[in-house]
């Protein structure tokens, strides 16, 4: 029958708005209002879950993020894993499975492993899968250990959002004490941030028939609202939880179903001056033999299905208690004409405004629950008086218990504050604060209403602590963890290994490593622990409270960074006329969208590559290279500053000049290579690689500002404000004077290395000689709205030169034909200068500059140096894969170097390489040997050039 | 996320800054140094339990080098650049 456990009145619950949903597989209908949980319940549902090591079927247990129990996956527009069903609020459509089972958990075969539930005490996967390694029963372990995967598809609708707020008050929790806090501070007109993790505002006043002042507790609670919703200077927010609690008052909060319909979640980085945690307290368990079994509950939970959601989760309900929390439920279930069986309480001395609630209700003293009959539902606990009288069977169909309350101190103890145990509370509270924080409410210890609120109605709390019931024939396993199935027994024997303190404990049994981080369970640890050794439970401590306070989902952390949106592209502006032109387009340094190679139709990428080089070599290319990093340095002290960071001298360049050079890290390292151009006395222009742009940068600004901020240099990043082709080949002098220039284009008014300002097919231009192929070039630069235009006038200009567009893959062929250096190729954190062959470019003249001495040091020890040297295969035509390694004679021993990179050379028909070898600068005409997995290749050493050795061709 | 004060910018998040090292010792002569000494300048990082100065670049932001101190227990920042606002 439909909702059967529905009552017919009250909650608060819209039963206007039905809404079906299905539930592995099953359909049922609920209400507006309603938790997946609260409707389960009304449905009557009562194994909702299978327990993640034992396959042991669990009912719900909790009405909030404390549920350990039954975590569920969501398909469909909101698909996401691992949500405790009491946390996700039920709409029309909702398609949910809970997980750890298969098929259902009705019928499910990883329930045998209860039979084996001896063989898998605390520590069974680190004591069984060593051998050889875990990593080969990973595999299965995993498919088997239930927890949710990730969603097949990402969410269909809509996307996750990211927001800053600062706030002068920040308020955790909106119950009567968040409330309060709240209406203090926006009266006194500070800026409020109140965020509240539940659906309506409340907090445990939902779940209770209290009063304050006479009235009904939730009409105050109506009242704050509409005051706060009232006032510009508050911002209030619910179903948004405050899950992380970071330095300097930043706190993070998860905001689900935000207004706006195409916004999944939105998280929001909250700085805040002050922060009030007004958190609450969770109920946590009492541990007695079958503690787990589906139908024992919180009994602030059955409270709250019975007064919110209007859900009578049984017919017949026994309480099991050690506070007095537990008999404002009785008198509420008693109300609602719900039979109370009995109340087990540990307590020898009840006290007796506790029992003036419960009039004729059966009352135990001194009793524990210690057993449950029944296996998928329950139908009675064995009542056991501590005095050592005869236990009995009592029938219900729901148990209700209460192990006491924790104040909720995550948030606090995540700022760092610490806590301290309070013995009259039995529960750890917050102590001292270490950032701007306070916590009111029952998350400092204040656990009833009258203590938050004048006029608040409750009782007394009355706790006398019961960490596990350990009495003769005790029943059935007991739970600490429900959800990572972690028993009382597993403790003991993680103690008994030696593994004593409580971080320990909990990395042993994996107790509180749920998702539920053992808020219902951690303290009975603690509790168990110290009774096991003797110890006060402030000795025993807690373990650590991390974020998330709960699951959060990870595009609710990722926020718009969606895809390429983590981190954009780069585009010249020339990327649209490369695509246009069917380049294949690779993804260069820093991010840059750069062509690697244009192939005609039904070309490979060898032959599209070989056709470009061919052009280069033979007639006349043109490359963007507008990604290379650029910098303008200004003042007087530049070439000072630039004789710093070079290791050759840049000071004597004269204007118009230009100079290849290294730069080096203070421990010798190669950080870059790239040349200077000294623009006219107190202007200069720097490039660098395209990859180390910005680290370069960086590097600059850090020595100007922290070790010569006397000097005057100027930086300027011009990487974007100057765009350039690079016309390039024996024909680039043909196609420089067709597109019609003013500058003298001879080799002796503008030689290599030089520079000149100009016009160049009508546009302001800078032109520089420079050379990464060994090729005559021109690069033209030009401002970036100039560039488009610049790019199609050089096609026109160059279509009679039968001109080609060329890519990054040509680019990298030509330089290994030059030994040009590369530097994720042929430069690591062990090579230096003189092993690339480069000591020309180490100044000897300069007292001084960065890397200097430390590669002075490194050298003066002597030894063998990988040093960089040509390959070519004793076979032509023999393909050598990049970073293979050398071996002496191809033997299988230590390497002796590895190759940097090979290609096929179009002028020289041959595959050439480049590699660093031990020794290699003296064993030049050696044969050397590159050692694959099946064979090995014979190389000749060579001059680590191919081409044009005397660089006649560049200087042309 | 630290809140880090830019001398320049004011208080600022993290992320808007580039980490730069603890302020380890000056450069020593490089011409005059011992070996021993040219190595504890390279390797040698302040590294304490507690107040330590630090370099950080507002890189997203105004571009300044500058320094704090930052105890690393905490993450408090018991110093702030001279001349912050
Ligand atoms: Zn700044």
């Amino acid at each position: 029958m439909a909702q059967s456990n529905r009552r017919a009145a009250g909650g608060r619950i819209d039963r206007n708005q039905p809404l079906r949903f299905t539930f592995n597989g099953n359909s049922y209908e609920g209400f507006e209002g309603d938790t997946l949980a609260s409707a389960l319940l009304a449905n009557g549902v009562r194994v909702t879950a299978r327990s993640f090591k034992y396959h042991r079927p669990r009912g719900i247990m909790g009405h909030g993020p404390e549920e350990p129990a039954t975590l569920v996956e969501l398909d469909g527009e909101d698909a996401s894993g691992n949500r405790p069903a009491t946390t996700v609020p039920l709409r029309e459509g909702l398609n949910a499975r809970s997980v750890n089972c298969w098929p259902s958990p009705e019928f499910d075969l990883g329930g045998v492993n209860q039979l084996f539930a001896r063989f898998i005490p605390a520590g069974f996967y680190y004591k069984t899968f060593k051998w050889p390694n875990w990593h080969l029963f990973e595999p299965s372990i995993r498919m088997a250990a239930g927890l949710a995967a990730a969603p097949f598809k990402p969410p269909s609708k809509g996307h996750f959002e990211a927001r800053y707020a600062h706030a002068e008050v920040l308020i955790a929790g909106a119950g009567p004490a968040g409330l309060k806090a709240a209406l203090d501070a926006a009266r006194a007109g500070k800026r409020v941030f109140l965020a509240d993790e539940g659906t309506e505002a409340g907090g445990s006043l939902l779940n209770r028939n209290l009063t304050i002042s006479g009235r009904p507790a939730m009409d105050w609670v109506a009242d704050a609202v509409a005051e706060l919703h009232g006032m510009q200077n508050v911002t209030h927010l619910q179903n948004a939880t405050v899950w992380a609690y970071r330095e300097h008052n930043l706190l993070i909060v998860n905001e689900r179903a935000p207004e706006q319909g195409s916004i999944l979640e939105r998280s929001w980085r909250v700085r805040a001056a002050e922060v009030v945690l007004a958190t609450g307290a969770t109920e946590r368990a009492m541990v007695f033999g079958g503690n787990d079994r589906p139908g024992v509950m919180l009994a602030s939970s059955v409270q709250a299905y019975v007064n919110r959601w209007a859900v009578n989760v049984g017919t017949r309900v026994a309480l099991f208690t050690n506070n007095n929390s537990a008999y404002a439920v009785a008198a509420d279930l008693a109300a609602a004409g719900i039979i109370v069986t009995a109340i087990l309480d540990s307590r020898e001395h009840i006290p007796k405004e506790a029992l003036d609630l419960v009039p004729g209700l059966p009352v135990h003293p001194a009793t524990v629950a210690a057993g449950m009959f029944g296996h998928k539902r329950v139908r009675a606990v064995l009542a056991a008086p501590l005095s050592g009288g005869a236990s009995k069977w009592i029938k219900c169909d729901v148990l209700a218990h209460s192990g006491g309350w924790n104040p909720t101190v995550h948030l606090w103890s995540q700022s760092r504050s610490t806590l301290q145990f309070d013995e009259d509370l039995a529960a750890f509270v917050p102590d001292q604060a270490v950032q701007p924080c306070r916590a009111v409410g029952a998350a400092a210890g204040d656990l009833t209403l009258d203590r938050i609120i004048d006029g608040g109605e409750d009782s007394a709390y009355g706790i006398e602590p019961l960490w596990r019931v350990d009495v003769p024939g005790q029943r059935g396993k007991a739970f600490l963890d429900i959800q990572n199935d972690v028993t009382v027994s597993d403790v003991h024997l993680a103690l008994r290994e030696g593994y004593d303190n409580v971080e320990h404990v909990k990395r042993y049994t994996t107790g509180g490593m749920g998702i539920d981080q053992g808020k219902t369970g951690n303290i009975n640890i603690i509790g168990t622990v110290a009774l096991q050794k003797g110890l006060p439970l402030q000795e025993v401590g807690t373990t650590t409270f991390r974020s998330p306070y709960t699951p959060v989902s990870f595009g609710a952390i990722g926020g718009l960074r969606e895809g390429w949106g983590l981190f954009p592209y780069r585009h010249t502006p020339v990327t649209q006329w490369n695509k246009d032109n069917g380049a294949v387009m690779y993804e260069a340094g820093a991010r840059w969208r750069r062509p690697g190679y244009f192939p005609k139709s039904g070309e490979g990428l060898q032959d599209a590559v070989s056709r470009e080089c061919r052009a280069v070599r033979e007639g006349v290319s043109v490359y963007d290279g507008s990604p290379l990093g650029t910098f303008e340095l200004k003042g007087r002290d530049v070439p000072r500053f630039l004789d710093f960071i070079y290791s050759n001298i840049m000071s004597n360049l004269k204007p118009g000049e230009g100079r290849y050079g290294l730069m080096l890290s203070e421990d010798g390292l190669i950080l870059d290579d790239g040349v200077a151009f000294r623009l006219d006395e107190h202007r200069w222009l720097i490039s660098t690689s395209t990859g180390h742009a910005d680290a370069v940068n960086q590097h600059m600004e850090k020595l100007l500002q922290t070790e010569f901020p006397d000097w005057q240099v100027m930086i300027t990043t011009v990487t974007s404000q100057w765009n350039n082709a690079t016309i390039c080949g024996p024909k680039a002098r043909e196609v420089m004077q067709a597109l019609d220039t003013d500058i003298d284009l001879s080799p002796q008014s503008f030689p290599f290395m030089s520079f000149r300002e100009g016009a160049v097919a009508g546009l302001p231009a800078r032109v520089v000689r420079v050379s990464f192929t060994g090729e005559l070039s021109f690069e033209i630069n030009v401002a970036p709205r100039h560039m488009a235009e610049l790019w199609d006038k050089v096609m026109e200009a160059g279509a009679p030169f039968e001109i080609l567009p060329v890519g990054s893959e040509s680019s990298h062929v030509l330089r290994v034909e030059k030994g040009f250096l590369s530097l994720g190729h042929e430069v690591d954190g062990t090579v230096d200068a003189y092993d690339l062959g480069m000591g020309w470019v180490m100044s000897k003249k300069k007292s001084d500059y960065l890397g200097k001495r430390s590669i002075e040091l490194r050298r003066s020890g002597g030894g063998k140096r990988h040093e960089l040297v040509g390959i070519l295969p004793v076979d032509p035509n023999q393909k050598i894969p990049e970073g293979a390694p050398l071996t002496p004679g191809g033997r299988k021993e230590a390497t002796e170097g590895l190759v940097t990179a090979c290609v096929w050379s179009v002028v020289n028909d041959h595959w050439v390489g480049l590699a660093l070898l031990e020794n290699g600068h003296a064993r030049q005409g050696e044969t050397a040997h590159v050692r694959l997995k099946k064979n090995v290749i014979p190389v000749t050493v060579t001059k680590p050039v191919f081409h044009d050795p005397e660089g006649k061709l560049l200087r042309s | 996320m630290l809140l880090i004060p830019c001398p320049f910018c004011g208080k600022r998040n993290e992320s808007e800054f580039i980490y730069g090292g603890p302020v380890g010792a000056d450069r020593p002569d490089p011409n005059a140094a011992t070996d021993q000494e040219w190595v504890e300048y390279l390797t040698v990082m302040p590294n304490p339990l507690g107040p330590v100065q630090e370099n950080w670049w507002h890189a997203r932001g105004c571009g300044d080098w500058f320094t704090i101190w930052r105890d690393t227990r905490t993450h408090d920042i018991v110093e702030a650049p001279d001349g912050t606002k």
